[in-house]
Formats: C-alpha cells, sequence, structure tokens
C-alpha cells in the first residue's frame, strides 16, 4: 500500500456541476492505481446521502452554457424564477445522458468499488445536523488533522 | 490492423472517463499476456488510454482510427 501513489481531494460543493470532478478524478485515479481519499466538507457532505438530489443553477454563473444562446440574451434577473433550476438540472441530466456522460451515481458506485475512501467532516456533519443514516454506507467520519495525516503524504491534493 | 486479441470491450458512446473505467475493470478479470481489443468513440480516448497504459504498466500494443471509432489493443502484463 505505501508504495502506491496517492491522491487526496477535499470535496465542498454540492452542486450538480461541481459533484462531477471529485467523483471522476477519484475513479480515473483509483482506475490508474492510487490510493484516493475524498474529505467531504460543508456542502461537498450532499456527495454522500443515498439519494442524490443535487441540481444545478445559471442564477450567478455567466459561464454556463444554455439552451437557445440563452446566456447571451436571457435577463439575469429571471434565472431566479421559481422552476428554472428544476428546468436547467434536468435540461443538463438529458444532455449528459446523451453525450455518454456517466451519471453521478454510477461514478460514485465505481468509486466504492475501486475502494476510494469517503471521509465525512464530523464537524460540518454537526454544524448542519445532517441526518447520517441517509449517507450511503462505508463513510467514514473525521477532522482536519486525520485529512492531514493521508495529504500529508499524497502525490496530489486537489480541493474543489 | 490485424492484432489478435483475446476480449473485446465496445466502449462506443461513452464519455470520459467511463471507456478508461471499463477498461481496468476487463483488464482486472483476464490474465496476464491476453490482448483485450477496445473500441470507443471518444476523441479524448486516445490520449487517455496512451496515459492508462503508461501509468498501469500494460502494454498499448496498437491504437488507430477506423470508420470513425478508436481501436485500442491492450496486453495485459
Amino acid at each position: 500500500m505505501s508504495d502506491m501513489k496517492k491522491l487526496a481531494i477535499i470535496a465542498t460543493k454540492g452542486s450538480l456541476d461541481w459533484a462531477y470532478p471529485p467523483f471522476i478524478l477519484a475513479s480515473t485515479a483509483a482506475a490508474l492505481g492510487y490510493d484516493v481519499q475524498i474529505f467531504c466538507t460543508f456542502y461537498g457532505l450532499q456527495l454522500l446521502k443515498k439519494k442524490l438530489n443535487l441540481e444545478v443553477t445559471p442564477l450567478g454563473n455567466p459561464g454556463m452554457p444554455m439552451p437557445l444562446g440563452m446566456d447571451k440574451w436571457f435577463p439575469v434577473a429571471l434565472t431566479a424564477l421559481p422552476g428554472m433550476q428544476a428546468m436547467m438540472t434536468s435540461m443538463m441530466k438529458k444532455k449528459m445522458a446523451s453525450k455518454g456522460v456517466a451519471s453521478l451515481e454510477e461514478l460514485r458506485e465505481l468509486c466504492q468499488e475501486a475502494d476510494v475512501k469517503l471521509i465525512a467532516c464530523q464537524m460540518t456533519v454537526d454544524l448542519f445536523e445532517m441526518d447520517t443514516s441517509e449517507f450511503i454506507d462505508g463513510v467514514e467520519y473525521a477532522g482536519a488533522a486525520a485529512f492531514f495525516e493521508f495529504a500529508g503524504e499524497s502525490d496530489i491534493c486537489l480541493y474543489i | 490492423m490485424a492484432v489478435e486479441f483475446d476480449q473485446e470491450l465496445d466502449a462506443s458512446g461513452l464519455n470520459c472517463p467511463l471507456p478508461i473505467l471499463r477498461a481496468k475493470k476487463t483488464l482486472a478479470g483476464m490474465e496476464s499476456g491476453k490482448v483485450l481489443h477496445i473500441i470507443a468513440t471518444d476523441p479524448g480516448s486516445v490520449k487517455d488510454f496512451e496515459a492508462f497504459a503508461k501509468q498501469t504498466g500494460n502494454e498499448l500494443l496498437e491504437s488507430g482510427e477506423e470508420g470513425g471509432k478508436f481501436q485500442f489493443y491492450i496486453k495485459k502484463t
């Protein structure tokens, strides 16, 4: 184990788009023979829920391409309308499926099969009063010092 | 391309990182010395399979494009 390369990731975001990088990189690194840990903190805790209900929002995101070139002409204020987020999320998911992009559930499963260790930040679990029975099995609970024990020995360390 | 192979994996239509992950899984179930033929449509897979072979020690015997599809032959070490 000790001669394996190590990848340490801190996942801090809980939106559909931002959930991809940690799972894509972790699963790929594991396939390349890395020992991988993802430390989920703040909104990154959403990545640990059995039922992933993550959404994507165009609100406050000028870089997000929208259908019909809407990102160029659609008034920003209207992206805050009720239903916009759900609509964009469903469009994004359809687009991803049509392009052969894996679902988050599939990528997370591949991570787990490859022994990627998923760690929940105990402090933010308490802070948000998260119900840990909603988390998938195999999650470990730890804090900053435990993260450094692994990250300090890592070859690659990413904050996402 | 007439490389002999023992197993085939069709990753057509799949996008990054699925072709690599599927290949890794298939190779895990193969004996060393056996050759896996992978078919992919993701243009990113060309660089990715080179990098995969380099990092995992499995040998990329041959690769190329045929009829809009990318072909890879990887020998398990």
